[in-house]
């Protein structure tokens, strides 16, 4: 966009002294490139020192720091020389994957890439000072790529951290309903954690297809380890049972708390239609009941 | 009947299998009420189930006419269950708040005649004791 701003500027103001300043600033990049090249070694310490006074990225060994901050640097004066953050991102990206399960924050990430603006900033102004002029054009030259490049690591960072979120959310979400066949046509579905109405949603649709593909003619639901049930969590439940109950199974709920039990009576919930039963335990032999399993100790087996 | 038959109701000992091949509108829906229970009471079928299997929607209007289907069924001597419900139509009916009452639902065709063998034999018990 800023390449655009320029060439736009060129145009219409195209008289002869200004086209001399426009070749002049197509010098000024490479010149400024060639600068910060040649530099490299001292810029780069520079920066390192700046970043260990302010305490950022200390997740890092130091030899981690020389290696991952060599390839900022050169990556970011490859972007000024070519004005192409493709690279950049693709390089952000992959160090964000490796830095974000360390802990490494987004304000580190934005702070260390702002220090090497103001090095490079501070290196320029020492080389340019006797000019002013042209220290201008210069900075005008450097400010909206060095802009640029910090919104880029940036946003690649927080595009990486919120791609790594999305996938455990959704690992977690399958994780956390599993539908377990334990005899022929006897399925248990053990919920853990907060059930929240998307994963209320989930759930349903889980179970179904489960009766579907097991024919499943009894289900146990065991609650226990949810830890709070509201209005339209019950509400849910009574829907899935409902649901089940069309496809043809029946549905136990098991291991509802005293404190659940208190809650869903105080608020009214209509729960008549459900089958409950204190434990997991007891709703499995429910169940095999129901199915005519009946289970009987070994007594050979049992003895010493 | 004009253009290819959307139902069929077939007899399969003393239980009639009601097959609905595709979405019926209202009019069809009352059609399919009459003629099953008019056969019902023909074939002096002591059971009936109901296959919806190939439907992806049960709107209020169609499953309340199920449900009067069962009650009728049952005032002529038969046991109704409804087969094949899909999981995404029972979403649906549920989200809805569609009661299907005391109609009784099975899984499959397999389990709904199952289902009606077994109310028949602990009928049948039933009485012997008796």
């Amino acid at each position: 966009m800023n390449d655009e701003d320029d060439e736009v500027a060129g145009v219409t103001f195209g008289g002869a002294t200004d086209q001399g300043r426009q070749t002049d600033d197509d010098e000024l990049l490479p010149q400024l490139v060639s600068h910060l090249r040649e530099h490299r070694n001292r810029l780069r310490q520079q920066w390192v020192s700046r970043i260990q006074g302010a305490h950022l990225l200390q997740a890092m060994t130091s030899q981690e720091m020389a290696a991952e901050t060599t390839s900022v640097y050169d990556n970011y004066v490859e972007v000024l020389e070519t004005g192409s953050v493709g690279a950049l991102r693709d390089y952000a990206r992959d160090l964000s994957e490796r830095i974000i399960p360390r802990g490494v924050e987004t304000q580190e990430v934005v702070g260390i890439v702002l220090l090497l603006r103001d090095v490079l900033a501070r290196s320029l102004f020492e080389k340019y000072q006797r000019d002013l002029p042209l220290l201008n054009r210069v900075l005008d030259a450097y400010e909206p790529a060095a802009n640029r490049i910090a919104n880029t690591v940036a946003v690649s960072f927080v595009d990486e951290r919120e791609r790594v979120i999305r996938q455990q959310q959704d690992s977690i979400r399958e994780l956390s309903t599993p539908v377990l066949r334990v005899r022929e046509r006897l399925l248990i579905l053990p919920i853990i954690g907060v059930l929240d109405t998307e994963r209320a949603r989930q759930l349903t649709e889980q179970l179904l297809s489960g009766i579907r593909a097991h024919r499943a003619r009894v289900v146990v639901i065991d609650i226990t380890g949810v830890p709070d049930v509201d209005e339209a969590v019950a509400n849910h439940l009574v829907q899935t049972v409902d649901a089940s109950r069309l496809m043809g199974a029946s549905v136990i709920i098991t291991g509802l708390s005293p404190e659940i039990a208190q809650t869903l009576v105080t608020i009214g919930v209509d729960l008549s239609r459900m089958d409950t039963i204190g434990d997991l335990q007891g709703g499995l032999e429910e169940a095999e009941r129901l199915l005519g399993f009946s289970v009987t100790r070994d007594s050979e087996a049992a003895g010493p | 009947m004009p253009g290819p038959r959307l139902f069929s109701i077939l007899r399969q000992g003393s239980c009639l299998i009601a097959s609905i091949h595709t979405a019926l509108d209202d009019s069809q829906l009352l059609r399919f009420q009459q003629d099953l229970v008019e056969t019902i009471g023909r074939d002096r079928a002591r059971g009936v189930v109901i296959d919806v299997a190939a439907l992806d929607v049960l709107d209020s209007f169609a499953t309340s006419t199920l449900r009067d289907i069962g009650e009728m069924a049952r005032l002529r001597g038969a046991a109704t269950v409804v087969v094949g419900i899909q999981p995404e139509v029972a979403i649906a009916m549920v989200r809805l708040g569609l009661r299907t009452g005391v109609l009784e639902t099975a899984l499959d065709l397999e389990e709904g005649l199952a289902r009606v063998d077994g109310r028949l034999a602990g009928a049948a018990d039933g009485r012997r004791d008796r």
